[in-house]
């Protein structure tokens, strides 16, 4: 990644008059390159039981594979295997998921002042924006502990991400019955997991009830994948509606 | 048939993240698409762990998997970390199914 190796003026300069900067910057390096390498290996262990419940869903290994490695979007992958599995059709479940990868382009909004990426490089690093590398590039002191949080995570995580999804991918053959082992509510557990630090203030809990009460009702009368489409299209009309009946008194 | 789905929903899911990066900031700075933004991810999620909970085919029903979901809520209200939320529920479900089978 070219332009995680780019000088940050900000810090170059400082390193030219303190020696002591220089230092500093090798300890938060280590400390930044530690964290990557914790989350990608948590990721990892996430990446069996998707394996494993992509192929009990009836993916079979290379498309098990090629959801890892080109969608590389942990819930949406999660997602659209969970709406095959429920006997959806495949379009509905690309829906959902590309839906659920929207916030990948909120994090990216954020990230480009950050990563100042062009050209080749825009079109590389926008495939490892999720919500770990973004969560790392955060918050940072400066732009080149952001730049390098962003490329260490997301590269961990690919890597990691990949190899235990073949794990998975490749164990759920032998294993006769997923259900055995629970691995179906792997999938919900995981979206709660999610979901907690999205959600701030009464509103949103509200709206997002409606819309799950919406979805769960709509079961038995709409094809499968649909009813989460139509929990999207209340949040939509919801999000419509005039700002002061929103945000109330909770934000 | 699976294969269009997986490479449109990949395909999707890619020009989203090249667009965050390509789009000017000031787009999120109208109300309604923060707004939109924000609350769909959460609709989608909370619709997703409802539909993945309580049906089969098209048919509703309660079984052992909203216990493992429950667990894994609290463990998540706890604060605790990914794996073990994950690791908890599935865990959770696959012992009740062996007290309670068929459930």
């Amino acid at each position: 990644m070219s332009s995680g190796s780019e000088q940050s003026p900000d810090l170059s300069a400082a390193g030219a008059l303190d020696p002591g900067a220089d230092r500093i910057w090798s300890a938060e390096r280590r400390s930044v390159i530690g964290d990557a390498i914790g989350v990608g290996v948590a990721t990892a262990a996430y990446g069996v039981p998707f394996g494993a419940i992509a192929v009990a869903g009836g993916l079979n290994l290379w498309q098990t594979m090629a959801l890892s490695l080109l969608m590389f979007t942990g819930g949406s992958q999660f997602a659209l295997v969970g709406v095959l599995a429920g006997g959806g059709s495949p379009f509905a479940g690309a829906a959902t998921a590309v839906m659920l990868g929207a916030r990948n382009m909120l994090y990216g909004l954020r990230l480009a002042p950050m990563l100042r990426v062009r050209g080749l490089g825009r079109w590389t690093s926008a495939h490892l924006v999720i919500d770990e590398s973004a969560a790392m590039a955060f918050g940072r002191r400066t732009e080149r502990a952001s730049r390098l949080a962003f490329y260490s995570t997301g590269l961990s995580i690919f890597v990691l991400w990949n190899l235990g999804t073949l794990v998975g991918a490749v164990g759920a053959d032998a294993l006769s019955d997923p259900k055995v082992l629970g691995l179906d509510v792997a999938a919900p557990a995981a979206f709660i997991a999610l979901l907690a630090p999205q959600v701030r203030g009464r509103a949103p809990w509200a709206i997002a009830g409606l819309a799950a009460l919406v979805a769960v009702a709509a079961i038995p009368f709409v094809p499968a994948g649909v009813p989460v489409l139509l929990a999207a299209a209340v949040a939509v009309v919801a999000a419509l509606l005039p700002a002061h009946l929103l945000d109330g008194r909770d934000r | 048939m699976i294969w269009a789905g997986i490479l449109v929903g990949c395909l999707g899911c890619y020009l989203l993240k090249v667009a965050g990066l390509s789009v000017p900031a000031r787009v999120l700075e109208n109300p309604k698409v923060r707004r939109i933004s924000l609350l769909v991810p959460v609709a989608l999620l909370v619709a997703l762990i409802a539909v993945q909970t309580f049906s089969e085919g098209k048919d509703l029903m309660i079984d052992a998997r909203l216990p493992g979901v429950l667990v894994a809520g609290a463990a998540v209200w706890r604060k605790w970390p990914f794996l073990v939320v994950v690791g908890l529920a599935a865990a959770t479900t696959a012992c009740w199914r062996l007290v309670f089978p068929g459930s």
